[in-house]
């Protein structure tokens, strides 16, 4: 009979800090834990007496990868306790940022993190040797995407371009205009990276589960919208406490999220089945390409919906570039009053759906902050897959099983330096 | 025989290792120079046999020091890369409020009952436990000094920081002083070799460098009463990036 004893310590090619433990005796399962083991660093507790400036500042320093998704939502949050106006060249420009960010953090994941994986190699490295067109691939969109970030947001990680009320810089015409070339000759990348895992086998396994992600009537949502489930509806973001319900455990000091059911998904795959009909008709058609139909309940197809959101966002960023340069960019130095109250942002980080919570003063001071972030989310849903998961593929290889579990936690692109929390989630 | 790097993080956000996958055609051909063996963000294989270890991130937990001494045994040569790691950066903000206080915040009233299990201790850069040969300050790093850098460790050539303040480059950069836009910036006291890419991108400057070996703080000083403000002023500036300064006199 079965013995497993699989203890994955900080599991690699993620972001962040985890640990997969699994036991069995005799066949059976004696403990699943998917574990978090990440170093607290307070977060809301630094940004509380700071400056809404400084705040803003320092959102984005909760995550290296997502660092444009934090700043913009913490710069949402601050708008909308200050009641600010937006012009729509910030709108046009923000989202566009946001795009950049999107497309490097999926490269990112899916030739970095995951394709190893279907490659049978421990990392990129020996691809550099074995498959140079891919490895080649991965790094030149990568800086395609950076160099988007570097143009709008000033630094792709950290930016500092971007802040309340609009942006501190503008790019030029000519910039825009070489940036669509780009991304216009990146197409033939996008379509080698559909065909690459096009030739991967997918793995096999459903665990029917409840998807959140934002809605925007009149777009596939990134920076604006409700809050979306594929059970309940729509919900304002102002209400986003109902459908997150977090809560810290007392014995483990997990933070655990849930809402319709015992666990939720967010991100990539929960954008695609809550908005498919949004996205774009070359995303569409890479989805077909790909066999990905909403609603589909395979976490491994994480990685396929993100191919196609990567399409999506190139297509969506063309459109931005040529919105911009017909109308022209104009200056304008954004107007803040600043006054007491509280604002919630909410954006579509790569991983998923992350809200920013502040409470000011009359003097724009923090008084209060809450942060609710993607993978925390996630985290209940990974856990139990793993239960799903693990009783279906028993009777396979140690070694097997453990590379079912990483992949299967890769999938989800945990990004765990995002713990403004901290995580941990210990079932015995 | 090809020189081993290692990248371990810490507490932080993985910005830094992130600016290291960042190069496009250098990585290429970085990898042709040396092995990265140990690099857990991106690379499964764990090799325990480094020369140079570069650490992202700063100590902010019990369980990392006895960690960091481990790596510090091994490594010829221990580099902390970005802020947090070379100045404690924003991770020391924690330090000014009781853990207590901290606890309650982020995980509620019940949380304080629970302090045992919450291995947390202030917030500190990586030479305030080991030494350490190298610092890339910044927040993040930059990748191109990371890179000059290595350069200069692969032909055993001393790299040095800059020693002047960040308003030398801005001056270069032909940018409007930050001041003169009404702004407190931390330029004329920080560490220059970051282009003054905030300034440029119509900010000011934050700090994030650290400051310079002998800071003129009176010309510093000067300016704030130019444009009537008071060394309480920027010290509160300072504390974003640099509080760990502040907290350890």
């Amino acid at each position: 009979m079965t013995e497993l004893n699989i203890n994955v310590h900080h599991l690699t090619r993620v972001e962040g800090h985890g640990n997969i433990i699994v036991t069995a005796r005799n066949g059976k399962v004696k403990e699943i834990t998917w574990e978090i083991p990440e170093s607290q660093r307070f977060i809301e507790a630094m940004m509380r007496g700071e400056s809404y400036e400084d705040v803003v500042w320092i959102a984005p320093r909760i995550c290296g990868i997502c660092s444009i998704a934090h700043s913009t939502c913490s710069i949402q949050a601050t708008e909308a306790a200050f009641g600010v106006q937006l012009s729509e060249q910030t709108m046009l420009l923000r989202k566009l940022l946001f795009n950049a960010e999107t497309l490097q953090s999926h490269v990112l994941h899916l030739y970095f993190l995951a394709a190893p994986d279907f490659l049978n190699v421990g990392s990129v490295i020996p691809l550099v040797s074995t498959h140079p067109e891919v490895a080649l691939r991965a790094l030149r969109m990568k800086k395609l995407a950076n160099d988007l970030g570097d143009l709008i947001g000033g630094r792709k990680t950290h930016p500092m371009a971007c802040i309340v009320g609009g942006f501190a810089k503008l790019p030029e015409a000519s910039q825009l205009k070489t940036m669509q070339q780009r991304l216009t000759q990146s197409m033939g990348d996008l379509k080698e990276t559909v065909k690459l895992f096009k030739s991967f086998k997918i793995p096999d396994f459903t665990r029917e589960t409840e998807y959140i992600a934002l809605r925007d009537t009149k777009e596939y949502a990134f920076i604006s919208g409700d809050i979306a489930s594929t059970d309940t509806g729509t919900t304002p973001i102002t209400d986003y406490l109902e459908m997150t319900n977090e809560f810290c455990v007392p014995h483990s000091t997990a933070k655990f999220t849930k809402h319709n059911r015992d666990s939720y998904m967010v991100g990539a795959l929960a954008r695609f089945n809550n908005n498919y009909s949004q996205l774009s008709s070359e995303a569409q058609k890479t989805a077909e390409d790909l066999e990905l139909k909403p609603i589909c309940h395979n976490p491994y197809m994480i990685n396929v919906a993100q191919i196609v959101e990567s399409v999506h966002v190139v297509k969506d960023s063309l459109r931005i570039l040529n919105e911009l340069i017909t109308r022209g960019i104009k200056e304008e130095r954004p107007e803040v009053k600043v006054k007491a109250g509280r604002g919630i942002g909410a954006v579509e980080a790569p991983r998923g759906i992350l809200f920013h919570d502040y409470t000011y003063d009359d003097k724009g001071v923090l008084t209060k902050a809450n942060c609710v972030i993607p993978t925390n989310q996630n985290h209940n849903n990974i856990q139990k897959d793993m239960e799903k998961l693990v009783p279906h593929i028993i009777n396979r290889s140690q070694d097997e099983i453990t590379h079912m579990l990483e992949m299967l936690v890769r999938a989800y692109d945990p990004c765990i330096s995002c713990s403004t929390h901290f995580l941990t989630v210990k079932y015995v | 025989m090809k020189p081993k790097l290692a990248f371990f993080d810490f507490t932080g956000c993985e910005g830094c290792e992130l600016e290291v996958l960042n190069f496009e055609t250098e990585l290429v051909e970085l990898l042709k120079q040396v092995d990265i063996v140990n690099f857990r963000e991106a690379i499964t294989e764990k090799g325990e046999d480094y020369e140079i270890a570069f650490i992202d991130g700063g100590i902010t937990s019990e369980s990392e020091i006895p960690r960091i001494e481990g790596i510090r045994k091994q490594a010829k040569i221990l580099v902390a890369m970005g802020a947090c790691a070379s100045l404690g950066g924003v991770n020391c903000l924690k330090n000014f409020r009781p853990m207590e206080e901290s606890l309650k915040i982020v995980c509620g009233d019940t949380a304080c009952d629970y302090t045992w299990y919450y291995d947390t201790i202030p917030a500190r850069p990586v030479k305030a436990v080991v030494p350490v040969e190298y610092e890339l300050p910044g927040c993040p790093m930059n990748r191109y000094e990371f890179l000059r850098l290595v350069k200069s460790l692969l032909l055993g050539k001393r790299f040095e920081l800059p020693n002047y303040p960040v308003c030398v480059e801005c001056k270069l950069a032909g940018n409007v002083c930050a001041f003169d836009r009404g702004e407190i910036c931390l330029g004329p006291v920080t560490r220059a070799g970051c282009n003054a890419i905030c300034i440029s991108n119509g900010r000011r400057c934050w700090g994030c460098r650290g400051l310079v070996d002998d800071p003129n703080t009176d010309s510093e000083k000067e300016i704030l009463q130019k444009h009537g403000l008071t060394v309480g002023d920027i010290l509160r500036q300072f504390r974003i990036f640099n509080g760990y300064l502040e907290v350890s006199k």
